[in-house]
C-alpha cells in the first residue's frame, strides 16, 4: 500500500502519507453542549499545525456533540477531520447512513473503533449496541468504498470516499496477540493506524519490530500515539486507572525530578524526544498527538517537535 | 441452568398491594437449584409478606405451592383444581420468566406477578454463585473460540477480540471480570489452535431479534392449538 499511489479518498492525510512524508495529526473533543464556538476555539490552535484532526465520538462514553457534526464545523474552520466512529452507540443501519452522510458532506478520513464500554460514561446503564465490532466496521467501510456495496451486499449509489483508520494498542495484553490483531485490521481494510498513547518506548520498539518482521508496516501507515503529561497526577492516573495504558515509573520519576512549575514543560520535552525517535523509526509513518484538553498547547508542541510547517499537498 | 434472583421485597409488596388472597407458585427445577424460587424460598417469602401485611393492618392470605416445572403444561395442570377451589385474586410466580408467562397464560383471568428477576443461563461456580455463560444467540461460536463464549463473556460481545481495554487479563469494566478474549487466546494457544481466531470473523446476522420458535426435526406444531 505504501507503494501504491492511487488515492482512495483524496484526503490531505492520505496524500501526505502516500508521498512518504511524516504525518502529524491532532485531536479535538467535541463539547458537552451545542456551543459551536467551543469547537471553533479549539480548531484555531490546530489549524496549520496538523494534517488531520481526530474528532472523537462520545469519548469515554460521555455524551458530546456528535462527531460528524463537529467534523463539519472543523471543515468550516479549514481543518481536515478524521471522523471517529465507535461501535457502542449505533447499529449497522445508523453507521452506514452516517458514513454516507459524512462522505456526502466532505469527510474523507474515518477512524473505526469499538468504543469504551458505556459503563465508564455518564449513562452507565445505557444499552451498548456493538452490533458489529471494530474489525467488522473496517471491513464494512472498505466494502462500501471499494465494492460500492452495503454490508447486506446490496448496491449503493455513490461510494463513500474514506481513508480508513483503525486503532492499535500495543500495550494491552496478551502482548503477542497485538501484532496479530494489527494484521487482522489490515486484512479487514485499514489504510492507517493510530496507536494508543505510547510511554513505554521499549515495548513499542518491540511491537514495531514484530510488525516490521511480519511485513505489516509495508501494508499500512502507522501513526504513533503521543500524549504529553501535564502533571505527575496525570501520569499516575494514566498508570493506575486507565485500562491498557503502560506508563513506566521512569516517566513519573522524571516528572517528579523537576521544579513544580516545570512539570508540564518536562512532559512536552518527553513527548518531543519520543517524536524525534519516531521520525527515524522504521515502520512508523507519523505521529498522532492527543493533547487532551490541551489544544492550545499544540502550536508550541508542534514547533518544539520540529514538524512545522506542515506539507501542503496539491 | 436458568438462574434468577428474588426481586426487592418492596417491589413485590407493591405489586401485591390490594390483593387479599394470593397463591405463590414455586418451581422445582432451575430456580430451586439456584436458591431463588423453590419450595424453601416460597415459604420464606410468604412468611415475610404475611408479616408485613399484618403489621400494615392489611392482612393477606397467601398460600404456597411448588410444582416440578412451570415451563411444562403437564406439571402446571396439577394447579388447576387448587386454583379453581382457592378463588385467588392474584397469583405470584417464583419461576424464571418462561415459567411465569406459562402460568399467567394458563390462568388468563387472574393477575399473575413475578417474584424473581431472571438473570441468565449460568453455571454453578460455587454454592450460591452462578456465572452467566450463554445468551442463547442461536449461532454457537464455541468451536472457534475454544469453548468460551464471547457473546456472553465479553462486555462488548466482540467477535474479533481482545480489544485494547484488556487489563492484566481482565476486562476494562472491572478487575473482577476476566477478559473473555484473553481467556480464549490462552486456551487456543494451549491447544495450538490460534489460527482459529487469526482469521476475520465477519459480521453476522443476529438470529435473536424476533421471537424464536423451535420445532425439532420430525415434529410439527399441533394444528389448531390454542396459545
Amino acid at each position: 500500500m505504501s507503494t501504491e499511489k492511487t488515492l482512495r479518498s483524496g484526503s490531505n492525510l492520505e496524500k501526505i502519507l502516500k508521498s512518504g512524508q511524516f504525518a502529524f495529526t491532532g485531536e479535538l473533543g467535541p463539547p458537552r453542549g451545542s456551543d459551536v464556538d467551543e469547537v471553533r476555539e479549539k480548531a484555531k490552535f490546530l489549524k496549520g499545525n496538523v494534517d488531520s484532526v481526530n474528532i472523537t465520538d462520545n469519548q469515554t462514553a460521555m455524551v458530546r456533540m456528535s462527531s460528524w457534526a463537529a467534523s463539519l464545523i472543523a471543515i468550516q474552520e479549514g481543518l481536515e477531520p478524521n471522523y471517529q466512529m465507535v461501535c457502542r452507540d449505533r447499529n449497522r443501519l445508523a453507521m452506514q447512513a452516517d458514513i454516507l452522510g459524512g462522505s456526502a458532506l466532505g469527510i474523507r478520513n474515518m477512524l473505526c473503533l469499538s468504543g469504551d464500554h458505556q459503563k465508564f460514561g455518564d449513562h452507565p446503564d445505557a444499552k451498548g449496541v456493538f452490533d458489529i465490532d471494530s474489525i467488522q466496521l473496517i471491513a464494512m467501510v472498505r466494502q462500501m468504498r471499494d465494492e460500492g456495496k452495503f454490508l447486506s451486499g446490496g448496491d449503493l449509489h455513490g461510494a463513500p470516499k474514506m481513508f480508513i483508520g483503525a486503532a492499535s494498542n500495543p500495550f494491552a495484553d496478551p502482548f503477542e496477540w497485538r501484532v496479530h490483531r494489527l494484521a487482522k485490521k489490515i486484512a479487514a481494510g485499514a489504510d492507517f493506524i493510530q496507536t494508543q498513547c505510547i510511554y513505554n518506548m521499549e515495548k513499542f520498539r518491540e511491537f514495531i519490530r514484530l510488525a516490521n518482521e511480519e511485513g505489516l508496516t509495508e501494508n499500512v501507515y502507522i501513526l504513533a500515539g503521543v500524549t504529553p503529561m501535564k502533571s505527575v497526577g496525570m501520569a499516575k492516573y494514566m498508570k493506575n486507572k486507565v485500562p491498557g495504558m503502560d506508563v513506566p515509573d521512569d516517566i513519573i520519576k522524571r516528572l517528579q525530578g523537576v521544579e513544580k512549575n516545570q512539570v508540564s514543560q518536562e512532559g512536552i520535552n518527553i513527548a518531543c524526544e519520543q517524536i524525534e525517535e519516531f521520525k527515524t523509526m522504521k515502520g512508523v509513518h507519523g505521529v498522532h498527538l492527543m493533547a487532551i484538553e490541551w489544544e492550545h498547547k499544540v502550536p508550541e508542541i508542534a514547533a518544539q517537535a520540529k514538524v512545522l510547517p506542515r506539507p501542503q499537498p496539491e | 441452568m436458568i438462574v434468577a434472583k428474588r426481586k426487592p421485597f418492596a417491589e413485590i409488596k407493591a405489586m401485591l398491594k390490594g390483593y387479599k388472597k394470593v397463591l405463590n407458585v414455586g418451581c422445582g427445577t432451575c430456580v430451586s437449584v439456584c436458591l431463588a424460587g423453590g419450595e424453601r424460598e416460597v415459604a420464606i417469602l410468604n412468611t415475610e409478606i404475611e408479616m408485613t401485611r399484618k403489621l400494615d393492618g392489611e392482612p393477606i392470605e397467601i398460600q404456597g405451592h411448588t410444582i416440578e416445572r412451570q415451563c411444562d403444561r403437564e406439571y402446571l395442570a396439577e394447579l388447576d383444581s387448587l386454583i379453581e377451589e382457592g378463588k385467588f385474586d392474584a397469583l405470584m410466580s417464583m419461576a424464571c420468566g418462561v415459567g411465569i408467562q406459562f402460568l399467567a397464560e394458563r390462568y388468563p383471568l387472574i393477575p399473575t406477578f413475578p417474584a424473581v428477576d431472571t438473570t441468565g443461563l449460568a453455571v454453578n461456580q460455587a454454592v450460591g454463585w452462578y456465572e452467566e455463560r450463554c445468551r442463547s444467540c442461536s449461532q454457537c461460536v464455541l468451536g472457534m473460540t475454544g469453548g468460551i463464549c464471547p457473546v456472553t463473556m465479553c462486555a462488548k460481545g466482540l467477535y474479533n477480540g481482545p480489544c485494547g481495554g484488556t487489563n492484566k487479563g481482565n476486562c476494562e469494566i472491572s478487575s473482577e471480570q476476566p477478559c473473555a478474549w484473553f481467556k480464549i487466546y490462552e486456551r487456543l494457544k494451549g491447544q495450538n489452535r490460534l489460527d482459529s481466531i487469526k482469521m476475520i470473523n465477519v459480521a453476522r446476522g443476529w438470529n435473536d431479534q424476533t421471537p424464536r420458535n423451535l420445532v425439532q426435526p420430525g415434529y410439527k406444531r399441533p394444528e389448531n392449538m390454542n396459545r
